[in-house]
């Protein structure tokens, strides 16, 4: 198996913890994973991304090839549609379609949101407010990993032991909020991807 | 045998650990900065006393290594590519003393400039230094060369240049690790008079390293990290190197290369393996991480008109870096690319964080400035840059660390009056102070605004050397006292902070003016640690 994922976001939207727990699921796993981050500049308030890889064979790149990825996951709309050169045929768009807006320039979001919908394979989940019902709005991270879920191969229970180790620290509740998080967020995605 | 999940930067920081280092040097600098912040955080190294604090700057970092390295224990330094210029005099001496205990100097460079003002490729500064240089493919290699690096800079009694590059470094991967080794217990040089580079010692050094230079090449012959591997298709051959390496497998199902190829890791380039390469295949394609350093060499190997193909004759981008995809056109390989990227998605560029004390600055300096026309403000490197974007549009340069105060001298004494700068507080005592001085002793006409915010900000909030001496470093330098102004940059001050500015913008002499408030990043995780 191979799941090319691009993490998209803008900086301090948290996509870097969505990263460490796939990264530690894959591992329970036994896979290969690479993951290239950017630190710097642009972490602050621009756009951000990731690449990350899990396979069962050994990685070659870190980066991965324009045309290649299996799945852009996305915290927010215009973000995800950055990285649409990356998204192979099959891929699948997962996005939050909640807009961070902290430019003058910001385009409709009605727009956006239009243009995800045109895409084949999307799912687009407004993450803040499926946080917000569950009680924990700075889950929405969280909830876009459970919608993105589906699309990477790696059993959801090893996606549920990454968000117990990462909130370890933190104690139970914490944990059972962001368990939940992740459970709503793969709920919507399969009621989504079913219809 | 442990397995860790680790930054590249990080791996190079656990194999100098387990290889036996005594000190690490260095100041920050993207992409550097995690190899200290990892051995900051290690336990072995806090067992170990391993000394791990920030230097001033790079300068600083390298000679205090190179003292380590004297008394006969393992040290490493770091730095990002431009710091290396910062660096240089005391990089390129080490290479003629030479060193005792071993000295890796760990330098990342940043192709495409993700967060740098240029793209230099440190390898062209191991071969002026004429010194082995080390390059990873990937985490796990990372790893190997920091922990046996030791023993070849110990073998050959010379530091070893080691190149990583922005996406080795911020890559994580899973790493198995080695038994650590003892730290060394210190000793005096076995000649004493090899650090006294005095010309007529250091003609002597300079002999034995140009002798050793064919060992050097020797070693990079029978290095593990230069690998041949044969190929059937010899109509092309294929030099590579770092984590191009990595790129190039990336467009063959499963790693199967038809072609000839040559893996360069370790520098000087391995001559015997480049002219059997040369020898077997028809053309050569050269795809390498940075400047073409390899193919410009290689094409003056061989003068008989074979085809080199790589950055100079456009197979390759010569800016920017590489990746899977301009490896694959290279070598006349399909790619199939996604849809395109949407016209109704923006830029989205990085901007000064909200509350930031840097924004109330340049909303005072900005109105303080109205009056006196376009042009006069000097810039430095840090989060404070971002100036130079709307909605400020505050500053006219940002060149390199210390610059701003002594270019705004040197303008000044053009004639442009006021001269201002703009710095922050580590990079004015990473390369600011001197300049300062060079301003007292002309009384120069300038206003330096020293915005503190009490941290390395831009790389992500590590210690700031000048931390609360800032203004007894400014006295001390002979700024009058009266002249040397505090304050604490919010919104309720601008009025005031406005008529403070514009007091030392009119003052013939130099002023020193310093707006003063925590970072908001810093505060928050202090904010966070003291809640917890």
């Amino acid at each position: 198996m191979k799941t090319d994922i691009i993490l998209a976001g803008v900086g301090g939207q948290g996509i870097l913890s969505i990263a460490t727990i796939i990264g530690m699921a894959a591992l329970e796993n036994k896979l290969y994973i690479k993951q290239a981050e950017v630190h710097g500049m642009s972490q602050r308030g621009g756009d951000v991304q990731s690449n990350l890889r899990i396979s069962s064979k050994e990685i070659a790149s870190d980066l991965i090839p324009m045309g290649k990825a299996d799945l852009i996951l996305s915290v927010e709309p215009m973000e995800s549609l950055r990285y649409l050169p990356y998204l192979s045929k099959n891929g699948y768009l997962v996005t939050n379609t909640n807009a961070f807006n902290n430019i003058s320039n910001y385009p409709d979001e009605k727009e956006l949101i239009t243009k995800v919908k045109s895409l084949a394979h999307h799912v687009a989940i407004d993450a803040d407010k499926v946080a917000s019902e569950i009680g924990s709005p700075r889950s929405m991270n969280i909830v876009i990993l459970g919608a993105a879920s589906p699309f990477i191969d790696i059993p959801f229970e090893s996606l549920e032991n990454g968000i117990r180790k990462i909130f370890a620290k933190k104690g139970e509740n914490i944990i059972n909020l962001n368990l939940q998080a992740l459970k709503a967020g793969r709920e919507f995605a399969e009621r989504e991807v079913l219809k | 045998m442990q397995n860790l999940l680790l930054l590249g930067a990080e791996a190079v920081a656990q194999g100098a650990i387990d290889g036996g280092i005594s000190g690490i040097y260095a100041y920050p600098g993207t992409p550097s900065t995690e190899i200290m912040e990892y051995i900051q955080t290690s336990k072995i190294a806090e067992e170990r006393n391993i000394h791990r604090l920030w230097s001033s700057n790079e300068k600083t970092a390298m000679e205090a290594a190179l003292g380590m390295s004297y008394a006969g224990k393992r040290a490493i330094v770091c730095m990002k590519h431009v710091g290396l210029n910062v660096a240089a005099d005391a990089f390129v001496n080490s290479a003629i003393t030479g060193v005792n205990g071993g000295l890796l100097v760990v330098v990342a460079d940043d192709p495409s400039m993700h967060s740098s003002q240029n793209e230099q490729d440190s390898r062209f500064y191991g071969k002026f230094a004429m010194i082995p240089v080390l390059e990873p493919s990937n985490q796990q290699e990372a790893y190997d060369m920091a922990y046996s690096g030791f023993e070849l800079s110990e073998k050959f009694k010379i530091p070893v240049l080691f190149r990583i590059t922005t996406r080795i470094s911020h890559s994580r991967s899973g790493i198995a690790t080695k038994n650590i080794k003892d730290v060394l217990d210190g000793s005096l040089p076995q000649n004493p008079r090899k650090f006294v580079l005095l010309p007529a010692i250091a003609k002597i050094n300079f002999n034995k390293l140009i002798e050793e230079q064919d060992k050097f090449v020797e070693d990079s012959e029978n290095s593990e990290y230069n690998k041949y591997t044969d190929g059937k298709d010899k109509s092309l051959g294929i030099i590579t190197g770092g984590i191009a390496y990595n790129y190039l497998l990336e467009n063959f199902e499963d790693r199967k290369i038809p072609h000839p190829v040559l893996k360069i890791n370790q520098y000087p380039i391995p001559r015997k393996l480049v002219e059997k390469i040369k020898n077997e295949c028809k053309e050569l394609l050269v795809i390498e991480e940075g400047a073409p350093f390899i193919e410009e060499m290689i094409k003056s190997y061989f003068n008989e008109g074979k085809q080199v193909h790589g950055k100079l004759d456009g197979f390759l981008p010569r800016v920017g870096e590489l990746n899977p995809n301009l490896v694959a056109e290279s070598l006349k390989l399909e790619n199939v690319i996604g849809e395109e990227i949407p016209a109704i998605v923006k830029n989205r560029p990085p901007a000064l964080c909200p509350g930031c004390g840097h924004r109330d600055m340049y909303d005072a300096l900005n109105e303080s400035m109205k009056d006196q026309g376009k042009g006069k403000v000097f810039a430095d490197i840090g989060c404070y840059t971002l100036g130079a974007l709307p909605p400020f549009n505050a500053i006219n340069t940002c060149v390199d660390m210390g610059a701003s105060i002594t270019m705004a001298k040197g303008a000044n004494d053009a004639g442009l009056v006021p001269a201002v700068a703009v710095i922050g507080d580590s990079t004015f005592t990473h390369s600011g102070m001197t300049g300062l001085l060079d301003a007292v002793n002309e009384k120069s006409h300038i206003t330096v605004i020293i915005s503190d915010n009490s941290t390395t900000a831009m790389t992500g909030g590590q210690d700031s050397q000048g931390t609360g001496k800032i203004e007894a470093i400014c006295e001390g330098l002979g700024v009058e006292k009266e002249h040397i102004r505090v304050m604490i940059p919010l919104k309720k001050n601008f009025e005031e902070n406005v008529k403070i500015i514009k007091e030392e913008l009119a003052y013939n002499g130099v002023s020193v003016v310093i707006p003063r408030r925590e970072c908001v990043q810093t505060l928050a995780r202090r904010m966070k640690k003291a809640k917890a």
